[in-house]
């Protein structure tokens, strides 16, 4: 099965490894987030100033939705270089994973420069691996992966304090959106699954939908 | 002149009204597709945002420029259904679309009353182009413009609710520019970023709309 290779990360990997059993990776991986947060978050002056908030193990405030989209951005760019390398597609829709690949790690960069330009400290890298059995189960699971994506971004929109940070995410958002759309496409499903007004996804919800795929 | 239009099919869109001056939102709307011929969609985000902020008109000022967009695009596509002369999938396609704005246009009109303001009435427009090709480009176009025009919106919306909800129709817009994108044989996603620009091409790039 297709791995990740590219450990930047060993050290907060191990962390994240050794608190993981088999069923909490995701927990694990957010202690590990939690952790990091408390000693990096004093430098923000962005946050929302305590109170619970869904990403508060990411970080505080904004830092924490950003770190969460990172996470995220994470897992699909390293869903799309699986994807390639597992030889399933050719032609144009290999050439549209590629492209949809190249944006996740720019969205990738993005969020990892804003984190730290907030005095943050960026999520590490989850590892992760993905079912790639044929073709149109990986559509499937692309379909999947971006609409939710997509629905994260719209799920924590309104609770970003920086109207720059809102900037910078809607960017994402809607991009993400344009991706589940062509998606939907290739596989002969509706562009607008919600209809004409798309549905948020709460942290929790997707968390739990990307918790399969990662490794301990 | 034209020649030097990036989208020179948005400066030939009109928006008038009859007898009546033309409100707020129609004159940002206008100033929106003035800066998006000139520069390309991507410049439309700055555009509103700055325009927003200097009309200081709040949440129902947001919604009633969006109602205004939305009002464009559910005209553009209500009109197609007998105009693009589309067929087969793209005549579905048409169908969506028309159905999605008016239901914005709908929600947006709701909104502006729930917070206690007046929507807007709808402009008069005019779209230029004879067959289904010149249909898809000003579809592509109108598409980008609006995603572009909610992104620079959104972080000048105070309430959550409405950022929330805006945020549920951008999204909506973006899948229906990805959709028109693929029609066109266009890349659907061409950057990772629906608004690229730096904030000093921005400002370069505003100063003559609104000084």
């Amino acid at each position: 099965m297709a791995e990740i290779k590219q450990l930047k990360d060993p050290v907060s990997r191990r962390k994240f490894l050794a608190v993981g059993g088999s069923t909490t990776a995701v927990a694990a991986f957010l202690a590990a987030c939690g952790d990091d947060s408390g000693t990096t978050t004093t430098t923000s002056t962005m946050g929302s100033g305590g109170g619970a908030s869904e990403t508060a193990e990411f970080g505080k405030g904004d830092v924490g939705i950003l770190n969460y989209a990172l996470t995220l951005e994470y897992l699909e760019t390293a869903f799309y270089a699986d994807v390639v390398k597992s030889g399933l597609f050719k032609g144009a829709d290999l050439e549209t994973i590629r492209k949809f690949g190249r944006e996740e790690a720019e969205h990738v960069e993005a969020l990892t420069a804003a984190v730290k330009q907030l005095g943050g400290k960026p999520a590490p890298e989850p590892k992760a691996e993905f079912p790639l059995k044929n073709a149109k189960s990986v559509l499937e699971l692309a379909a999947t992966v971006e609409n939710l994506g997509a629905a994260a971004y719209l799920g924590q929109a309104a609770n970003i304090q920086s109207p720059e940070v809102l900037a910078s995410a809607l960017a994402i958002h809607s991009v993400e959106g344009r991706h589940a759309a062509v998606l939907n496409t290739l596989l002969g499903e509706s562009i607008t699954p919600d209809g004409a007004f798309a549905k948020p996804a709460d942290v929790k919800t997707v968390l739990k939908s990307v918790e399969p795929f990662l490794v301990e | 002149m034209k020649e030097q239009l990036k989208t020179p099919e948005l400066a030939a869109v009109e928006v008038d009204v009859e007898g009546g001056d033309l409100s707020r939102s129609d004159v940002i709307l206008k100033g929106a597709l003035a800066a998006g011929a000139i520069y390309g969609s991507a410049m439309v985000s700055p555009f509103v945002r700055k325009a927003l902020a200097m009309s200081e008109s709040g949440d129902v000022g947001i919604l009633n420029f969006a109602l205004t967009l939305e009002y464009l695009e559910a005209k553009f596509y209500a009109e197609a259904k007998s105009r693009a002369k589309a067929s087969g999938e793209l005549k579905s396609l048409v169908n969506l679309l028309a159905s999605d704005e008016q239901q914005h246009v709908e929600a947006l009109a709701a909104t502006v009353k729930k917070l206690g303001g007046k929507p807007v009435a709808e402009p008069k427009f005019n779209f230029e182009y004879n067959d289904t090709a010149g249909f898809l480009k000003l579809a592509q176009t109108f598409e980008d413009t609006g995603v572009s025009a909610y992104n620079g919106a959104g972080p000048m919306i105070k309430s959550k609710e409405v950022l929330a909800a805006a945020g549920g129709i951008v999204q909506v817009e973006a899948r229906h520019a990805a959709a028109i994108r693929l029609q066109n044989k266009e890349e659907p996603a061409p950057a990772a970023f629906d608004s690229p620009l730096s904030e000093k091409q921005v400002l370069k790039a505003v100063e003559p709309f609104i000084v």
